[in-house]
């Protein structure tokens, strides 16, 4: 069932299948990334062992600030850094350099059209015994809103080490966002990664599934399961840049089925699914269910109860994409 | 210590104390123009901008972006006017510019927007950001080996922002002596005077105790602070504050110390008597 042309791991669905965090492939996407181009700088608050820096800090010492706990200060700093032509890596959890630096990323380096990667880590429930305030759900509607800003949120290991790479041959401010959590790896060294690009991951024809961030693999579960148990075909859609969106790719899938599901580790509102839903609404008005935090902050627990309590878990998703279906087909 | 081939020809104290009476007029008319803006800091700094751009900044209106020009970042946005009229003086861009002030489709934005015009160097306007993106280029030039040196303006109202004493305590930690930061210590902000609504004393001290060098001086005195913003380049470990005294409004009598100045700007009588009396001061 998995697309032929993007090379996906053939094994995702095995029990023992590998699991790997993406925050480990941003670890090795910035080492790698890093050998290749001097100018690139990176700055991390006192969380450098946490986002998996500690090779790049071992290979490149002179090219990276320590700038302690002080997100607004390391923000403007990248600014400065970048208009002396360095490609400055801010980095930390997203919990916090969404939040804390918001005012300086919108003055500071949005306004600027700086050149700095803004590197979120931890996304969603993947730190989630750490509780509801180390939670980010709200960090893509704060960064889609800016302009100027690329935002990017990848599904797996694989992805998000070639995410690094790829942002750095882009000019002016992303966001990118990942996941610590151990996840399947859906995606090969042999996958294409494109910014601004969704890629059909399942092809169908009943309901497009819209995904991005590591709730994919659930996602995907679920679009096994609908086919095996009620024959439905579900096109899964995963769309890791929702800033610019792939506007074309997402109204052809619809167009196609003419019903659509978004799915993200993120308030339903101004993130993936509000980005779609300003899409339909304007260009291809069709039914829409948008999957999610609703308007509610998470609590502690691990990542797989967590996903089963807020209802983004396979099964739920596979239930949910079925009424869903069959109240409007 | 070698000294390069001077950039900036000797220009008298008397003539930079005309120059910067000129350069308040200035401000009272474009301000006059706009119809809003902030005029007691933009006239209170006048002298400090004067002293940078005429005497101690190496720069070149010619080729603004020469690689080892110094850097000037200013991130009490707001005063801005006077920013424009002496990078206008110096010859940066073209006088007639100064008038479309705050005003549609214009290069020059109510605060400060990088590269909007030649010698802007960063974006400011909310406040407490400024010295911290000095720092990122103080890094840079640490990291390419380059002897330029970054000038940073904040005001002291700004400094109840968290994020200023951030910025002061990583750049002495880094050793970044190639800073000298210029805090233009007026003693108002918008809703009075600082001490009553955040008390900065003693400041001296609470930079000290952050180990920057600090130099206080008289803000009007152009002597001063270009022998100040001299000594800095000597010191060799850490940065340098350069508290820099002044009166808001400085040299018109109902202006001066009136924090009702801070953000608003004559009317077209208030700008004759304005201007009539820095003339006559010269």
């Amino acid at each position: 069932m998995l697309n032929p042309r993007l090379k996906l791991n053939q094994d995702v669905f095995l029990k023992d299948t590998t699991k790997r965090s993406p925050r480990d492939g941003f670890g090795k996407g910035m080492l790698e990334t890093a050998e290749k181009n001097p100018a690139i700088v990176v700055l991390s608050a006192d969380l450098s062992e946490s986002v998996k820096l500690k090779e790049f800090i071992k290979n490149f010492p002179d090219r990276f600030v320590q700038a302690g706990i002080a997100e607004q200060n390391m923000c403007s700093i990248a600014t400065g850094l970048a208009t002396e032509r360095k490609i400055p890596y801010v980095v930390s959890h997203a919990a916090f350099i969404a939040y804390r630096s918001w005012d300086q990323i919108r003055l500071s380096v949005c306004m600027n059209g700086a050149n700095v990667k803004i590197c979120g880590s931890h996304e969603g429930f993947s730190n989630g015994p750490d509780g509801a305030s180390a939670e980010p759900l709200e960090d893509i509607a704060l960064m889609r809103v800016l302009p100027n800003m690329t935002v990017i949120n990848p599904i797996d290991y694989e992805q998000t080490r070639k995410a690094v790479a790829e942002i750095s041959k882009i000019q002016g401010p992303v966001y990118l966002r990942f996941s610590k959590a151990e996840i399947p790896n859906m995606t090969t060294e042999e996958t294409p990664f494109k910014i601004g690009n969704a890629e059909v991951f399942v092809e169908g024809k009943d309901i497009t599934i819209i995904s991005c961030g590591a709730i994919t693999y659930e996602a995907l579960v679920a679009a096994k399961n609908l086919k095996a148990k009620y024959k439905i075909e579900a096109e899964l859609l995963v769309s890791p840049t929702i800033k610019p969106l792939d506007e074309h790719r997402i109204l052809e899938s619809v167009k196609k089925t003419g019903l659509a599901v978004t799915i993200e580790e993120h308030q339903i509102n101004g993130g993936l699914g509000g980005a779609v839903s300003e899409l339909l609404c304007e260009k291809l008005p069709s039914p829409l269910l948008r999957m999610g935090m609703k308007d509610s902050f998470g609590e502690s627990g691990s990542y797989e109860d967590l996903k089963n309590k807020y209802e983004l878990s396979s099964h739920h998703i596979e239930n949910k994409v079925l009424n869903f279906f069959r109240e409007k087909k | 210590m070698p000294i390069g081939k001077k950039k900036t020809s000797k220009i008298s104290p008397e003539e930079l104390y005309k120059k910067s009476n000129k350069l308040k007029q200035t401000v009272i008319d474009m301000l006059t123009e706009a119809g809003s803006g902030h005029t007691a800091g933009s006239l209170g700094t006048a002298e400090i901008f004067t002293a940078l751009y005429f005497q101690i900044l190496n720069v070149d209106p010619k080729n603004p972006h020469k690689k080892n020009r110094d850097r000037f970042l200013l991130s009490n946005g707001h005063i801005c006017p006077i920013w424009y009229a002496t990078l206008s003086e110096r010859g940066f861009f073209p006088k007639s510019e100064l008038w479309k002030l705050r005003k549609i489709n214009s290069k020059l934005q109510g605060h400060p927007k990088m590269n909007s015009l030649p010698g802007i160097e960063n974006t400011s306007g909310s406040l407490g950001q400024g010295l911290s993106q000095a720092i990122g280029v103080a890094i840079a030039a640490k990291m390419d080996n380059l002897s330029y040196r970054i000038y940073c303006m904040t005001g002291d109202g700004e400094m109840d922002e968290g994020q200023i004493w951030e910025a002061a305590m990583f750049a002495p930690n880094k050793k970044l002596n190639n800073i000298t930061w210029i805090i233009d210590r007026n003693n108002i902000q918008s809703d009075g005077k600082t001490e009553d609504i955040m008390p900065l004393e003693d400041l001296k001290e609470k930079l000290e105790s952050f180990n920057w060098f600090v130099v206080e001086i008289n803000g009007h005195s152009i002597e001063e602070i270009i022998s100040a913003c001299k000594m800095a380049k000597s010191i060799t470990q850490r940065p340098t504050a350069i508290i820099a005294h002044t009166i808001p409004g400085e040299g018109i009598e109902f202006m001066e110390n009136n924090y009702k100045w801070h953000g608003k700007v004559p009317d077209k009588k208030e700008a004759i008597a304005a201007k009539e009396e820095l003339q006559s001061i010269i």
